[in-house]
């Protein structure tokens, strides 16, 4: 009986899912090499001197991760949810007064040789947060008392992880509304949300206004036109318009006191030539490197740009481009590939769970993965502006690929016992 | 309710995985700036510059050749000074020019090597070289310069500069770059194809730094640099040297010319300067110097400078005569001195008489006769036709346009056709009273001092001459010079009639030029006077020599030294006999020639 179940468990673990995660590692250790090669001074790969070494250790203790997650008890993460969300609560709260300064920021614990990044590792505990909040039969985001609990759960771990500040990686908790359209959550949120955003980006894309007003008033005025004409519709579109064209000019003023960091960043991404050696620079010389890969690569350890240190922070948030320069749009199709066919098999293995708690967290880890890979791979060719995000399970370091670990073989592992997990459904 | 939602985000997934590839594929693949951008960054371009090749005499004694000069380099973040007195003492530089070169070189790069003391003599170098090894980041980068072991035939040889942009502009090959070398004028500028030898190019990487990271693929792109052909001169260097110090403290021109072969053993060009001169670091300013200077040393007088023949012209009258059948030998005219000046000689004189004594009124009225030949019985139609078949015949002496000598900037002098007098006087309203001038050589005629001495070179030859040249093979290979420098060009007059012309001419330095004669050397030759609206006339001397068989053809010119046969047929007799003897029999002609100043 004992046996049958052990064999009955290994079979319904996703291999598909950890054969794609592996492929995903192997490739950024591979490139975490190129990525640091110096070809006077060549070090082995396995020289634990260089972040190619030491990145064999994070994978290595990544395996030991998932080993632990796969014999744990499948219960333990949903009941400890809640708990673990408030341990990394708690220290995101004292990462602020204890965390290593670097950069200006303090988002960094120092243990002894190691750093951890707290915030990296509250991703899953909001996802399990969230999951075990909306698996209450009653959880219905159709309510706004539901909704305010749930952007509660999000908001708690953002406002904290401002205070380091690290934009970048608060950005990525607005991943969950992906989760939250799967859960129910109101289109219209969604349609206005992405009707904002779009006239943000032609707002701050188009230097003069004049071109955004007149478009919104010959648009308001066809669909006056082509509608009832009614004076509630006229008023009600009007009134929209306007707020639309008041929403374009408030932008510029409210980009203006942003800090000039942050300002620099929107402005590089619309006018790229803008300073390339100063504030365009990395972008400039990530399109550089990944542009000039062409349709095949330089081949590895070929790539001159990554190679000479053109491109800054190439093995951690920037390793797209040693990938792109030595592996051309090949290497980059592969990578891009593995990334869609990855959320698209979590997209099927979320719907596939019988009890919420699955699904929801499930769809947390496509939202969280999602995000990073797209704003990642955005970054480096110049789509969206410069995040410090790292493109899971590739990029350098043990915060982060210990973080997508966890978050990732949590789902694999309550994916493989949804038949134990029946029953709870909503 | 939520069942298409799954659809959508996997849509969105996968549009986002289109937009990514096709942006990627639009920067990777589609637009190929990027791979050069790349390049420019971490790919540099050292060009190895080639060897200039050197230029011999003709008796193989080195006149240009490169001079290495040294630069002491340093890359501040590699050096260290340990011991600063015994550093400035081994390299012989203050502790303050030490500082002030450290501290510029730090601040243009740390990585990057600069200069920190430039051109450093090659027994400098000598004496450093050992110690260089003690300290890291100095090196020394190596550079040449042209150099003149004999500071002679500056304005032949020419000289290199960096390329002006309207010549960068006119590089249809894409050879050369912003700051390279070449030669401007002389030699060095018409040779410049021979002289420059293939650059090599080194194609290295650089890091973000620009810290060198070794050859680019292994050096497989890069080329070695191939050194230039050497050239062999047509000029014998000592005369040349001669030449220069007899016209030291004169203005003119000499050029001796090999008759049977057009090789010019001398051009002289008077005030000269020291080649040396306009050779590394200080050409920018010794040039402005030069240039400024009220008696032009740039000015390349035997090519450039351009005077009315003279009387010497008489002997083209006289063979133009003959080859026409106008003139025989024993034609004669009486020396009429109504029609034009003359000087006292024997009258009537035949055609051998007229050029031994050069009389004006035989030329006045043997040049009517070549004009007016009755083709037409309007008299100034009769002018106009008679001029321009005149004027064939002496084109093909090498008159009236330049001769082509191997260097840029050749005036051609002029000999008026009949469209010349028809601007000036209208068509039909000029007979050969106008132009009766042109028959000793006065006039609306113009010549350089090289189509004089190939005037000589031509008597001498009887009939024929080589273009004029300076350079008699590439990299020993007489073949390899251009054609028309292996080309005789004939001037249409029979040899025969020759012979009475150079008899003349022999005897005539007895008579005009008696200075001019040496003894055991047959010299002939003919003296002339340019006249000179602006002062004294200039002297001017044509000879050949010896007469049997001419090694020699020279002409002389001297500005403001007056009649043609002080001056000038003393300098053209020294440099004859410097020339086939290699030494001088005559001192006192030689003092009376060096303390000639007719610079005024």
């Amino acid at each position: 009986m004992t046996v049958r179940q052990e064999d009955l468990y290994i079979n319904k673990i996703d291999w598909i899912t950890i054969l794609i995660y592996a492929s995903l590692v192997i490739l950024g250790w591979f490139n975490i090499y190129a990525a640091v090669y110096d070809g006077e001074a060549a070090k082995s790969i396995f020289d634990f001197s260089i972040n190619s070494g030491k990145q064999l250790v994070w994978i290595g203790t990544a395996v030991l991760l998932i080993t632990l997650i796969m014999v744990a008890d499948h219960r333990l993460f949903e009941n400890l949810s809640l708990v673990l969300y408030g341990i990394f609560l708690f220290f995101l709260l004292i990462t602020p007064f204890f965390g290593k300064e670097i950069n200006g920021q303090r988002a960094w614990f120092e243990i002894g040789a190691f750093r951890l990044q707290p915030a990296e590792f509250a991703k899953f505990a909001t996802a399990l947060a969230l999951a075990k909040f909306m698996e209450r039969p009653t959880f219905d985001l159709g309510q706004g008392k539901y909704q305010l609990q749930a952007l509660a759960i999000i908001f708690i771990p953002v406002a904290l992880i401002m205070l380091q500040p690290d934009t970048g990686t608060a950005m990525v908790y607005s991943a969950f509304f992906v989760m939250l359209y799967r859960e129910g959550m109101p289109q219209r949120y969604y349609i206005f949300g992405l009707s904002f955003i779009t006239i943000s980006l032609l707002a701050l894309g188009i230097e003069n206004n004049i071109y955004i007003v007149l478009g919104v008033v010959v648009l308001v005025l066809a669909l006056i036109w082509l509608g009832k004409k009614k004076w509630s519709r006229i008023i009600g579109f009007s009134v929209l318009g306007l707020l639309v064209i008041g929403y374009t000019y408030s932008l510029d003023y409210v980009v203006s006191k942003l800090p000039e960091h942050q300002q620099n960043r929107i402005m590089v991404l619309f006018n790229p030539d803008l300073d390339p050696l100063g504030v365009g620079w990395n972008v400039t010389q990530s399109k550089i490197a990944i542009g000039s890969g062409g349709l095949m690569g330089k081949g590895y350890l070929e790539g001159t740009q990554t190679k000479f240190d053109f491109v800054p922070e190439q093995h951690t948030d920037f390793i797209f481009c040693t990938l792109g320069e030595e592996f051309g749009w090949l290497g980059s199709f592969v990578v891009i590939f593995l990334f869609c066919a990855l959320l698209i098999r979590l997209v099927f293995l979320a719907e596939r769970q019988k009890n919420r708690f699955s699904r929801v967290y499930g769809y947390g880890v496509i939202s969280i993965l999602f995000f990073h890979f797209m704003i990642n791979i955005a970054m480096t060719i110049g789509l969206f502006p410069v995040v410090g995000i790292p493109l899971p399970f590739i990029s350098y370091g043990g915060s982060s690929l210990w973080s997508f670990t966890i978050l990732l073989f949590i789902f694999i592992k309550l994916d493989s016992h949804r038949i134990q997990l029946l029953g709870r459904m909503s | 309710m939520n069942d298409q939602r799954p659809i959508v985000i996997v849509v969105a997934i996968a549009l986002v995985g289109v937009v990514l590839l096709t942006k990627l594929f639009l920067i990777q693949v589609a637009d190929d700036s990027f791979l050069k951008r790349a390049e420019r960054n971490a790919i540099q371009r050292v060009v190895d510059h080639p060897y200039r090749g050197l230029v011999y005499d003709r008796t193989g004694k080195i006149m240009v050749y490169n001079n290495p000069i040294f630069d002491l380099m340093v890359i501040p973040k590699e050096f260290s000074v340990g011991d600063t007195a015994r550093f400035c003492e081994l390299f012989q530089i203050s502790k303050e020019q030490l500082i002030e070169g450290y501290n510029a070189a730090k601040k243009y790069s740390t990585v990057k090597p600069s200069p920190l003391i430039k051109q450093i003599s090659t027994t400098d170098f000598a004496r450093i070289q050992d110690y260089l090894i003690d300290y890291p980041g100095l090196f020394v980068m190596t550079r040449a310069v042209r150099s003149y072991p004999q500071p002679a035939a500056s304005n032949a040889l020419g000289y290199i500069g960096e390329i002006s942009a309207r010549q960068l502009e006119r590089d249809s090959l894409n050879y050369y770059r912003q700051g390279d070398y070449v030669g401007l004028s002389g030699v060095e500028g018409y040779y410049e194809p021979e002289l420059r030898g293939l650059k090599g190019v080194k194609y290295k990487m650089v890091n973000v730094r620009g810290v060198d990271k070794g050859a680019f693929k292994s050096g497989e792109y890069d080329t070695a640099s191939i050194a230039g052909h050497n050239l062999t001169s047509t000029i014998h260097l000592e005369l040349q040297e001669y030449g220069e110090m007899l016209m030291s403290g004169k203005r003119g021109s000499v050029v001796a010319i090999e008759p049977k072969t057009g090789e010019i053993l001398a051009m002289i060009s008077a005030p000269t300067y020291d080649p040396n001169l306009l050779t590394g670091a200080k050409f920018g300013e010794n040039y402005l110097v030069l240039n400024r200077d009220e008696s032009k040393p740039l000015f390349n007088r035997p090519i450039m400078a351009m005077y009315p023949p003279g009387s010497i012209f008489k002997v083209v009258q006289s063979l133009i005569g003959l080859q026409m059948g106008v003139l025989t030998p024993n034609t004669t005219y009486s020396c009429n001195r109504s029609l034009v000046a003359c000087h006292n000689h024997p009258n009537p004189v035949n055609l051998f008489g007229a050029v031994k004594y050069s009389c004006n009124p035989y030329y006045h009225q043997a040049y009517r006769a070549m004009i007016n030949r009755e083709v037409s019985r309007n008299t100034f139609k009769d002018t106009e036709v008679g001029l321009d078949a005149w004027r064939e015949y002496v084109l093909k002496f090498g008159l009236g346009g330049p001769l082509g000598i191997d260097l840029y900037n050749e005036k051609g002098g002029s000999i008026p056709a009949s469209q010349y007098y028809d601007r000036i006087y209208g068509s039909g309203r000029w007979k050969y009273s106008t132009i009766y001038s042109l028959s000793i050589g006065q006039g609306e005629m113009m010549v350089t001092p090289l189509q004089m001495a190939n005037l000589a070179a031509v008597f001498a030859n009887k009939g024929y001459y080589y273009t004029p040249h300076l350079v008699k093979a590439v990299n020993g290979d007489p073949n390899k010079i251009p054609l028309k420098y292996r080309t005789k060009n004939d001037v249409g007059v029979d040899a025969h009639h020759f012979d009475l012309i150079q008899d003349a001419m022999a005897e005539a330095i007895y008579g005009t030029a008696a200075r001019a004669a040496i003894k055991d050397i047959a010299i002939a030759g003919k003296t002339g006077t340019a006249q000179n609206p602006q002062g004294e006339d200039h002297s001017v001397f044509i000879a050949f020599a010896p007469k049997e068989d001419p090694q020699i053809a020279i002409a002389v010119y001297v500005e403001n030294a007056g009649w043609g046969g002080r001056a000038a047929a003393s300098t053209a007799s020294l440099m004859i006999e410097k020339y086939l003897r290699g030494n001088i029999t005559r001192p006192a002609l030689q003092d009376y020639v060096l303390a000639g100043n007719f610079i005024y």
